[in-house]
């Protein structure tokens, strides 16, 4: 039955806001008036509806049992569906099946115990309420004296603030013992390679057929027509034996065919085209995701990840979106089969910006 | 005294009491149980949103568990053979097999792996939520500016659980993800390329990634996880837990039901409630399909790429930035646009994490505080933090601005130009409606404390005039809007050598700014001079 | 107390449950209902005068306005000559056209002609000038190889249409349709004539039987819920934390209240 630690009398008295151990601490620009108002201290308390009628007390109680009963129901329920709905080979239904069932064997077992468990503290277990003391976090004056003391008394007896020698020197090995570790990381990547010569340089050179992704088929010019987009990977990617994502990472290529009076190329770049086929690298300027979503009537490209735009009809040159480099474009022409071929390899990095690209 | 206690206690010793002594005189455990067994507890549901963050991470834990002895972290390339024909024959890394294996040949695994997933879902956003109810109580403040700063390091942890998790099936949504944060590390001055290039083990994506995050994943992440979170409850305990003002509640004291057995009963029974809503979800809601998105591969992309929600602010950044912020100089690249939201979000982060420094010194209160405050009562805090709350939201919405645009028929060029709009003006226009609005708020209640309750009962005063009766507040009610402290601004003085430091001007300025517009409590002379002149 | 201030509202301890449980069923609901459209082939003779002539007056009826009483095309719409019966198929056959309004793209419509009439226009439009023609039953029906289809679907499409046929953002308004319901007719001619801004994928591109297998695996795709329970429009990490916020964290916020409620 209720019952209360305290009554409202005694704390009546007690001061509103910081007293008694907190006078000796500023309250900054904290505006403290003496015409405040006093703490009531506690309101009566009231009684819930289970402790003045036994009657609800008792269903209460049924409640509570009943549902520890219908976790244990949940239970046998989860391991029955764990047998019942065995996952089938290349069965996605029996997955779900599976993991709805059991799942929801689960949930009724763990929610009746949760639900049965609070509602046992709401309305049964006496409504007690307790009035702890807060005591300053610091601790009383004699403990924060003896603290210092023992601080002092070990600084004494080391000499650690006397002897500045030893404690200068211990200060400076300790600074540097752990740079060896930072050594260690050059580890992380093969020692033989560096990273801005393997940036700059992709799987594409004069003459590497384009391909599609994945299959690896060469392509030719006349199977490109108006408004394709070709998923292009060099010619021999597939056959790598190591380093096929790498290289894919840097080589993929977006293929397009437009009106060729439709493109502007730079100067100098009016023959990397070829009849209205540009080839530009797929490998967003901005952090590196696929730029693939080709609009074939706008000529607009867009990146999925941060939208960015690039127009294919003027040099992929940025049109929106943070991105601030157009994508590098892939030199190519036709060999005598009549294959799509690379000129040469990119010339310039193709991918994210990085710090000693220029 | 000198009874044995064989003499006393032979009758009736029940097999609980036995285990207990039998326990505590090998740990000595009874000095802990009598201090902390009948401890209060305030209650408040707002109370209760760290222990959602406690209790989810407590399901990752153990359905994380389950999964590491299924999950292989490893990338080399396999021919799937699984159940799910979609993938048959597809060249994958054994860390996606397996996650795949995970969800479709071993019973019950997809309903772990969609708990754990879930789980980690909501561990991040309980901990947001908790973090707004800290800072909009003022809860932060002496003794707890610590606990602050560990709460606000576990947020980030997550976050960092959350994204190492995230990346580990290898499928194509994780690994673009892991695509992004190599363009992002690349763009760093000086040290991108190679803090790329070491952490992905030479050029990306590498074989080396995601054995790497798994163990950051599984054992660093989760053991400072673990010890932070020891410390950040055994600093609740040190300092006892914040209560909202009210009758009989004080600075000194704490007022609430006891640890045992209320507090248990209500906070164990809600365990097994947060434990069971999740495999409620995990049952009937998809999550992370990878069987959808596929192995990775640098090629193909998916519509809709984003990463999960607690990372979504930080790509919301990226896409905000209009094109172009990018030069060379000195010969070097100097990418900023991903310098930017780099530090722009560092310096949100920073400012969140010394919020409560920063509030200590401009009130040079220096004082315990355990009563929480109402959030009307510190306007230009509430203010900062919905400023703060805006900015956030509006770094996130923009994540999705692909999404918005496509589900609410908009040009996706008008999002992003919207919300940058949000991001850069929005706090203002934030914190200005907050405060005034709290403003508001707390003339009202004062004017509820001096002049009562509006009844809705009108009568008409023998003069012919009618007027509506307000009913007077009873002591109780009364003490919830009038026991708040409320500051003024500082007033510059000069120091003992008789100068007026910049910090001290600094500090007045701040000063001015959080409480020029002060609406101090009723005192008890306002409501009996209220009384005399009230009709 | 002068005043009775608290609620004292009678709540039962599993109302939360139950409402919780409501409210998950009633967002399922939502995903729940996927339609499979198939298209049955009428009977019509493509190369018959009558088709023909029949198309043609249908043309001239309803699209001649934008595109010509010849089909030559205008400043309001396109030419059709060389389109192939597969371009109008598609465009028609999806309620694309004729078009109510110009904007940043077709918007599909409920269908405005029978399949009779839809087939005489096509034909009627094939007849101007040689194109891609509709395709034939076995290339449809998905009884090729989703895993192929699957991997070509990715590389090809899912940038646009998302990995799960749910549909994604273009620029300036535009966007790239779900697929979740789309017959595999129209997913075939909708790759071999490139509608709207999307681009061509001709058959040395992805051949007949790859095209075959992409519908295959959209068909699975459509066949097959997925194992792990609603999809939640299968949008998504910005999907699933909007769900974890609003209802996995907004059930456990309505829990705590309840939690610490005076019980009653």
């Amino acid at each position: 039955m209720a019952q209360d630690d305290h009554s409202g009398a005694e704390l009546a008295a007690a001061d509103s806001s910081h007293a008694a151990h907190d006078t000796a601490v500023s309250p900054g620009t904290a505006v403290i008036t003496a015409d405040s108002f006093e703490n009531p201290g506690f309101p009566p308390h009231r009684p819930r509806v289970t402790d003045e009628n036994p009657k609800r007390e008792k269903r209460a109680q049924r409640t509570v049992y009943t549902l520890f009963y219908l976790s244990i129901l949940g239970s046998v329920w989860a391991i029955a569906a764990y047998m019942l709905f065995p996952m089938e080979s290349n069965d996605v239904g029996a997955v779900r099946l599976n993991n709805m069932f059991f799942g929801l064997g689960a949930t009724l077992a763990l929610l009746a115990i949760g639900f049965g468990v609070v509602h046992w503290g709401k309305a049964i277990m006496a409504d007690v309420e307790l009035v702890d003391e807060r005591h300053p976090i610091g601790g009383s004056p004699e403990t924060q004296a003896a603290a210092v003391k023992v601080f002092a008394d070990a600084d004494r007896e080391s000499g650690f603030t006397r002897r500045a020698a030893i404690r200068n020197s211990l200060i400076g090995a300790l600074l540097v013992f752990p740079l060896p570790a930072i050594v260690l990381f050059r580890g992380f990547a093969p020692q033989d390679q560096m990273p801005v010569e393997l940036l700059s340089h992709t799987m594409w050179k004069k003459g590497t057929r384009l391909a599609l992704d994945p299959s690896g088929v060469p392509i030719k010019a006349a199977d490109v027509t108006i408004g394709s987009a070709f998923h292009v990977i060099p010619e021999g990617l597939q056959d790598l034996e190591h380093g096929k994502l790498e290289e894919k990472a840097k080589a993929a290529v977006l293929l397009m065919r437009l009106e060729p009076s439709e493109l502007n190329p730079a100067p100098g770049k009016e023959n990397w085209a070829y009849e209205g086929i540009v080839a530009y690298s797929k490998i967003c300027t901005h952090v590196g995701c696929p730029v693939a979503l080709y609009e074939q009537h706008t000529h607009h490209l867009l990146c999925p990840c941060h939208q960015s735009q690039f127009d294919v009809a003027n040099n992929c040159e940025v049109i929106f979106g943070p991105a601030a480099r157009p994508l590098p474009q892939l030199a190519i022409e036709v060999d005598d089969e009549g294959y799509l071929v690379a000129q040469h390899d990119f010339t310039e990095p193709v991918g994210p910006s990085f710090w000693e690209r220029n | 005294m000198t009874t044995a206690p064989s003499a006393t206690a032979p009758q009736k010793r029940s097999f609980t009491s036995a285990a207990s002594v039998y326990v505590n005189e090998r740990t000595s455990i009874a000095g802990f149980v009598k201090e902390l067994g009948r401890k209060a507890f305030p209650d408040h549901w707002s109370f209760l949103l760290g222990e959602v963050a406690l209790f989810s991470f407590v399901v990752v834990l153990i359905s994380g568990t389950f999964l590491t002895f299924f999950f292989q972290a490893s990338m080399v390339e396999v021919h799937y053979d699984g159940s799910y024909v979609p993938l048959k024959g597809v060249e994958m890394s054994v860390a996606m097999a397996s996650t795949l294996d995970i969800s479709f040949d071993i019973r019950g695994g997809l309903f772990v792996r969609q708990m754990h997933h879930w789980a980690a879902l909501l561990f991040v956003a309980a901990i947001g939520l908790h973090m707004l109810r800290i800072f909009f109580t003022g809860a932060f403040r002496k003794p707890r500016e610590l606990n602050w700063v560990i709460g606000f390091i576990l947020f980030i942890l997550a976050m960092a659980e959350g994204f190492t998790g995230y990346s580990l099936p290898d499928d194509l949504l994780s690994g673009n993800g892991l695509r992004i944060i190599d363009g992002m590390v690349k763009g760093i001055p000086l040290i991108g390329t190679w803090t790329s290039f070491l952490l992905f083990g030479g050029e990306f994506p590498g074989t080396q990634i995601v054995g790497r995050l798994y163990t950051l994943h599984i054992l660093l992440l989760p053991a400072l996880v673990v010890a932070l979170v020891a410390l950040h409850l055994v600093f609740v305990v040190v300092h006892k837990h914040t209560q909202y003002a009210g009758p009989g509640k004080t600075q000194q004291n704490a007022v609430g039901p006891p640890i045992l057995p209320i507090y248990a009963a209500k906070a164990g029974g809600f365990f097994f409630i947060v434990f069971g809503v999740l495999a409620l979800i995990a049952s009937m809601f998809t999550i992370n399909p990878i069987w959808n998105y596929g192995p990775y591969d640098p090629s193909p992309v998916s519509a809709g790429t984003q990463p999960d929600w607690y990372i979504g602010f930080a790509d919301g950044a990226l896409r905000l930035i209009p094109p172009g912020w990018e030069f060379v100089w000195l010969d070097r690249t100097w990418s900023f646009n991903i310098l930017v939201p780099l530090i722009v979000i560092g310096i949100f982060i920073v400012t969140v994490l010394i919020y409560p420094f920063i509030e200590a010194w401009v009130k040079g209160d220096k004082r315990e505080h355990h009563i929480a405050d109402r959030p009307r009562n510190a306007p230009t805090r509430t203010a900062i933090g919905a400023a703060g709350v805006t900015f956030y939201a509006g770094l996130w919405a923009a994540a999705s601005s692909d999404i918005l645009a496509t589900h609410f028929s908009l040009t996706m060029e008008g999002v992003i130009h919207a919300l940058q709009a949000v991001v850069i003006l929005g706090p203002f226009v934030a914190y200005f409606i907050t405060k005034r609005v709290c403003i508001a708020l707390q003339k009202k209640d004062r004017e509820i404390v001096l002049h009562g309750y509006e009844s809705g009962r009108i009568v008409k005063l023998p003069g012919g005039e009618f007027i509506e009766v307000h009913q007077p507040l009873d002591e109780y009610d009364r003490w919830k809007l009038v026991s708040y402290e409320s500051y003024a601004p500082l007033m510059i003085r000069p120091n003992a050598r008789g100068k007026i430091t910049v910090g001290q001007r600094l500090r007045a300025s701040f000063s001015r700014w959080f409480f020029e517009d002060r609406i101090a409590p009723v005192s008890k002379g306002e409501l009996e001079s209220g009384h005399d002149t009230h009709h | 107390m002068t005043r009775q201030k608290r609620r004292t509202g009678r709540r039962h301890p599993l109302a939360t449950v139950a409402l919780l449980a409501l409210g998950l069923v009633f967002t399922g609901g939502a995903y729940a209902a996927l339609s499979n459209g198939t298209t049955a082939q009428a009977e019509v003779d493509p190369n018959s005068q009558q088709t023909i002539e029949e198309g043609k007056k249908l043309f001239q009826a309803n699209c001649a306005t934008c595109h010509g009483l010849s089909a030559q095309g205008t400043d309001e719409g396109p030419s059709l000559i060389g389109v192939g019966a597969a371009a109008v198929d598609f465009q028609v056959g999806t309620g694309r056209m004729p078009m109510q309004m110009q904007g940043p793209q077709a918007q599909q419509k409920p269908v405005q002609f029978t399949d009779e009439q839809i087939q005489q226009l096509a034909y009627y439009v094939a007849s101007l000038g040689p194109g891609p023609d509709i395709p034939s039953d076995h290339l449809v029906n998905g009884g090729g190889d989703a895993a192929n289809g699957a991997e070509l679907f990715r590389i090809n499409c899912a940038m646009c249409h998302n990995v799960a046929g749910a549909g994604g953002a273009l620029t300036e308004g535009k966007f790239a349709p779900p697929l979740t319901d789309v017959s595999g007719v129209h997913i075939y001619e909708a790759m071999v004539t490139g509608p709207q801004n999307m681009p061509v994928f001709n058959d040395l591109n992805i051949s007949p039987e790859d095209k075959r297998d992409v519908i295959t695996y959209l068909k699975y795709l459509q066949d097959n819920r997925s194992p792990g329970g609603i999809e939640l429009g299968s949008l998504g990490p910005v999907a699933e934390g909007l769900f974890i916020w609003i209802f996995g964290l907004g059930a456990i916020v309505a829990i705590t209240v309840w939690i610490t409620a005076k019980s009653n």
